[in-house]
């Protein structure tokens, strides 16, 4: 059992007339970030470490929950003598706008209406989401963030992070990432968000208090995870296995464990998480693109970061080459950027899952990583 | 112990430059020419367990094949180019030694000396294809792809109006003062265009 369980935190600012102005020029306030910090800021405060979390990710990113059957999402990679060592790091994970884990998102109640926002909540990016992440790391009294990283959803925050306050970021991990969705990405999730709002219980986003869309819901899981996964860890972890019978029953209830399996997923995640969301964040993740207003060469023009860009073998929804073409936009500038393609079959879950490489990648990078406080001494 | 040609890469190259290992490994070299020249160091290496390593000594590497991964970069971007013991390797060594004249000032190229006078006696007298210390492997289980001298790497920069700034010649026993295409194992190539 932990010594220590971990609470969330949280922080509210952005209350009328001060709001959040949004990519789309929306206004929203107040704004309340659900946070999780692990390890101790120092006195110069030049250890802290921004996490970001994936798209059904939330600020829980290590440690345990009073109660809690599971520790955080990121647990094996966060902790004392772990790759982001507490007892060295001052370690921030932040629940991302739009999201449904204490951040202000559609199911928040509206300060308006005192309901649910529902589809009345503002279109968010993944700039707006960093934006509101500066807002907390300012209130935190924290100037440079010695690193930031996140897999997936989690590498573009890191990615526009770098771009947006330049000088801020000491280094940054991108892991599983890209910086822009492509068309079949896009088409993946399009498929989910359809799944989702075909749902007769969906109701326009406005099913709060009421039945929930659980089939459409469950069904853009099943989706998700299959695109998480590779063949080959398919192949590996279930095969053409059957569940809990010897042969196929000729009929259309479940045969194969991969089946039961999906179905497992779906129905674990109408639980713990909520569909609005889900909609807002895959459209924010959709419409991300670092070189919507310049090519990528130029995106990167007065980046300082170091970085260190991870990639796996098997991830066919982020693809290695992504992120290649962010590493040669990258050395077009002279960044300090180095690239590493894990070998491994564990598909797109590899950030997740592959702990033992990235463990060793992450320790040692941040070894190499150091931030030079206002006063010019290095630490 | 600092491996030879390592000293002798290190003597080539000039403090506070900026230097691109083609095929860098473990990072050994760069890891040298950060500490003892203060160089800014990048390299390029195919093998992902010597990545790990890389990053473990601080080296700033990409995981990526020698022939591609030079056109990620601007012209005249590096002062030095390395390609130690890796240009026997790459499937179109023309084209890599081209390119990395290109993005670097000057280019340092480490070969083996297939034609040394071991190999030639090998071949004379035991009618084998030779197996040396700068050459340790079979027919079918060398990584080199190209088997070239001393004198075949003066006559390729010769041909493409490559200047050689420097030649150093190594066995052993340390650089080898006469006959480098006889008595050496390997030799190291300072070039410009």
């Amino acid at each position: 059992m932990p010594n220590q369980y971990i609470e969330t935190q949280y922080f509210t600012f952005a209350h009328p007339p001060h709001e959040l102005v949004l990519k789309s020029g929306v206004k929203l306030g107040p704004v309340t970030l659900a946070y999780e910090t692990y390890g101790q800021l120092n006195a110069d405060k030049s250890n802290a470490i921004l996490i970001f979390h994936a798209l059904t990710g939330d600020a829980h990113a290590a440690g345990w929950h009073k109660d809690a059957k599971n520790p955080g999402w990121w647990d094996p990679m966060i902790g004392s003598g772990k790759a982001f060592n507490t007892d060295k790091y001052f370690i921030i994970c932040i629940n991302v706008l739009g999201g449904c884990k204490g951040s202000t998102g559609p199911s928040s109640i509206n300060p308006a209406t005192g309901k649910p926002y529902g589809l009345n909540f503002p279109v968010i990016t993944i700039e707006d989401m960093v934006i509101s992440q500066k807002y907390l790391i300012d209130h935190l009294g924290i100037k440079k963030l010695l690193s930031a990283s996140g897999g997936s959803m989690g590498g573009l925050m890191a990615l526009e992070w770098t771009v947006r306050f330049p000088g801020t970021l000491q280094s940054a991990i991108l892991i599983a990432t890209n910086y822009k969705h492509t068309a079949q990405q896009i088409a993946l999730h399009e498929v989910a968000r359809q799944a989702i709002m075909s749902d007769p219980n969906w109701k326009k986003g406005d099913y709060y208090g009421k039945e929930l869309p659980a089939q459409g819901m469950s069904v853009s899981r099943m989706i998700g995870h299959i695109t998480y996964m590779s063949e080959r860890s398919m192949e590996e972890k279930f095969g053409r296995k059957l569940e809990g019978k010897e042969k196929v029953g000729y009929d259309f209830s479940h045969d194969f464990e991969v089946e039961s399996y999906l179905k497992y997923r779906g129905a674990s995640f109408v639980q713990r998480f909520d569909a609005n969301s889900y909609l807002y964040l895959s459209k924010a993740l959709d419409y991300f693109d670092l070189s919507e207003d310049t090519d990528l060469v130029g995106a990167f023009k007065d980046v300082k970061t170091k970085f260190l860009i991870i990639t796996f073998t098997s991830d066919w929804l982020y693809p290695s080459y992504q992120s290649k073409d962010i590493v040669k936009a990258m050395k077009a500038n002279e960044v300090d950027v180095s690239f590493i393609e894990i070998e491994t079959s564990y598909g797109h879950d590899s950030f997740l899952v592959e702990i033992d490489g990235q463990s060793k990648l992450v320790s040692d990078f941040l070894k190499n990583v150091t931030v030079t406080p206002p006063g010019g001494v290095t630490v | 112990m600092m491996r030879i040609d390592h000293k002798y890469i290190l003597e080539m190259i000039e403090p506070n430059s900026h230097v691109l290992d083609l095929g860098c490994g473990d990072g050994e070299l760069l890891s040298l020419l950060m500490k003892e020249r203060n160089c800014r160091a990048a390299g390029i290496e195919i093998d992902e367990k010597a990545i790990y390593k890389c990053v473990e000594r601080g080296v700033s590497v990409s995981h990526g094949d020698v022939d591609s991964g030079l056109a990620d970069y601007a012209d005249k971007r590096f002062d030095y180019v390395i390609l130690n013991e890796s240009l026997q390797e790459v499937l179109d060594p023309e084209k890599v030694i081209a390119e990395a004249l290109r993005v670097g000032k000057k280019a340092i190229v480490g070969i083996p000396n297939f034609c040394n006078l071991n190999a030639r006696l090998q071949i004379f007298f035991l009618g084998r294809v030779p197996v040396t210390k700068s050459l340790p492997y079979k027919w079918y289980n060398t990584p080199n792809l190209r088997f070239l001298s001393i004198k075949d790497f003066r006559d390729f920069c010769h041909e493409r109006s490559i200047t050689i700034e420097r030649e150093c010649a190594l066995n052993a026993q340390g650089e080898v003062a006469f006959a480098h295409n006889l008595l050496s194992d390997i030799a190291i190539f300072l070039i410009r265009k």
